[in-house]
């Protein structure tokens, strides 16, 4: 890029979404960085920096934080978040590989349809699939339950699981099972041995696909849940909307973005490890 | 063979499973009674209810115009990144460009929030802002799929433009943007159903006096439910699927997570 030219077209061509996203993804993040050392304002938001009147608080301040871990409830929503995100990792996963197997397995002819009913469904309204179950479970009494949050999150995640499966399912060389066959292993083996330690990557990326959006939910908690089954995203909600703290906010958001970084890295060492094998 | 039986056995009842709720909905919609509860009739009341109901219409109507700007704004922004990926493999752009896609929507939400009222005061909030927020998070999905179709081709066609005189522009307008339309057409398509089905940052980014249909469901099934909400919900089926199936036709690649 060392011609005038050439990097003039990379700036006309990469810089007005680098700008954009600059001012309106990366620059909100740093302020919510700032934002969870600041005191909240007296009517919401956020107290100004330096002391106008004196009265109210002003500067910078680690008390978000310093409630945050010297309160155990604060840990324990984010326990029972990560409990109900890896509840609803495993069940998508449990339901999404037959489904996958399935597909990867047929002719080539039907899988594009067998893709695209995966896919119809998911393309509803998120809201509009969440209420389908307000319909089928307000009847039989089972609303407003962890039950019903847990049903909520697997309806509405399974496609994410499905689609990386059969895309790492489907690029398997099917003489491998040939040859285990031919080695005296049966069915169960050659899948143990053979197909599930392969399919490891798809594993991960959909895992990683359904539990960080799982982990930041605070809609199917709110519609389908009771209120002892709030997650990390009602309360960073709540304290948007309703008690206007926005440093307490911004700090549990962060916490969240660490959370979420945590796990994607991790599913991206153990997917990067398996391909290794592969 | 015993195998693959449970195999389709499994899979049958995935398939019901992601079907059947759907299909209650839609059922419902068409039932002649107040209940979500039991068949009495066929009646179209529900839809006439709906036409009839000026809050969701404006909220229609604002849905709309949300999704046409937001979508354009990131087919051109998307596009650009997406062939600034391909060609100049840069370090901070994936970055940038990916993670809204990738992270949970409620983040991106709060962080918008704070920004808009803090950057642009308490008033703010309104469809500009809502456009704004759709666009930085479409922008990855258009990214993508430009990217990976770019990725399927052979970059010596670009190279051949240019070594027959072709000016940048011209190679751009002649030869790149025809070979990669089909990607740009799918991620527009993209672009629009996430942001007319868009709950959460809207949620967020909208303030007090703009209503969205995802945002105006919300409150319908908060607070009362009626089968008006089951035919807003068909309507709203049929328009995603029409541009999911027109997406797929335009660009098969984009609809397998390839790339």
């Amino acid at each position: 890029m060392s011609n005038p030219g050439a990097r003039f077209a990379r700036f006309v061509v990469g810089g007005p979404p680098f700008i954009y996203l600059l001012l309106f993804f990366a620059l909100p993040g740093l302020i919510m960085v700032a934002a969870s050392f600041m005191y909240p304002g007296e009517f919401g938001g956020l107290a100004p920096l330096f002391p106008l009147t004196g009265s109210e608080e002003s500067g910078l301040t680690v008390e978000n934080y310093r409630i945050f871990f010297g309160d155990r409830v604060y840990f324990e929503i984010f326990l029972k978040s990560f409990g109900v995100a890896a509840l609803t990792t495993l069940l998508c996963l449990v339901m999404a590989y037959p489904v996958a197997l399935l597909i990867a397995r047929s002719p080539k002819a039907h899988r594009d349809l067998m893709v695209l009913l995966v896919i119809l469904p998911f393309a509803s309204n998120f809201l509009v699939r969440v209420y389908a179950w307000m319909i089928i479970l307000g009847p039989l009494d089972l609303l407003f339950s962890r039950f019903a949050v847990i049903v909520g999150m697997v309806y509405v995640h399974l496609p994410f699981m499905i689609l990386p499966l059969y895309t790492n399912l489907e690029k398997h060389d099917p003489t491998l099972l040939d040859a285990g066959q031919d080695l005296g292993a049966g069915a169960w083996e050659r899948f143990w041995r053979i197909t599930f330690p392969l399919s490891l990557p798809g594993i991960f990326s959909g895992s990683a696909l359904v539990f960080i959006p799982v982990l930041g939910m605070f809609a199917i908690p709110e519609i389908l849940g009771g209120k002892d089954d709030w997650l990390v995203g009602n309360m960073i909600k709540e304290a948007f909307l309703s008690t206007r703290d926005w440093p307490f906010g911004s700090m549990l958001s962060l916490m969240l973005t660490i959370a979420v970084l945590a796990i994607a890295g991790v599913a991206a060492w153990f997917a990067r490890r398996g391909t290794r094998y592969a | 063979m015993r195998r693959s039986w449970w195999l389709w056995g499994v899979s049958l009842a995935v398939y019901a499973l992601l079907y059947v709720p759907l299909a209650i909905v839609v059922v419902f919609s068409f039932n002649d009674s107040k209940l979500n509860a039991e068949w009495v009739g066929f009646t179209l009341s529900w839809y006439r209810m709906l036409f009839n109901d000026q809050e969701m219409l404006r909220a229609a109507a604002n849905s709309l115009l949300i999704a046409v700007i937001s979508s354009v704004a990131a087919t051109v922004l998307g596009t650009m990144a997406g062939i600034a990926m391909h060609r100049y493999r840069p370090k901070l752009l994936p970055f940038m460009v990916l993670t809204p896609v990738a992270m949970p929507e409620i983040l991106l939400g709060v962080s918008l929030l704070i920004f808009f009222i803090s950057v642009f005061g308490q008033e703010s909030l309104s469809l500009l802002t809502v456009v704004l927020a759709h666009t930085t998070f479409c922008i990855g999905f258009v990214a993508i799929v430009v990217r990976a179709r770019l990725a399927g081709m052979d970059d010596g066609i670009f190279e051949a433009a240019r070594d027959l005189g072709a000016t940048p522009w011209q190679t751009f307008r002649r030869v790149t943007l025809p070979l990669i339309m089909p990607g740009v057409i799918a991620g527009a398509l993209m672009a629009f159903t996430l942001s007319i089905d868009d709950f959460v940052i809207t949620f967020f980014t909208s303030g007090v006096g703009v209503k969205t249909l995802p945002l105006q469901i919300y409150s319908m099934i908060k607070i009362a439910v009626t089968p008006e909400v089951n035919a807003i919900s068909t309507l709203l089926m049929l328009l995603t699927l029409g541009m999911i199936l027109i997406a797929g036709k335009l660009a098969p690649d984009a609809m397998h997570g390839k790339g």
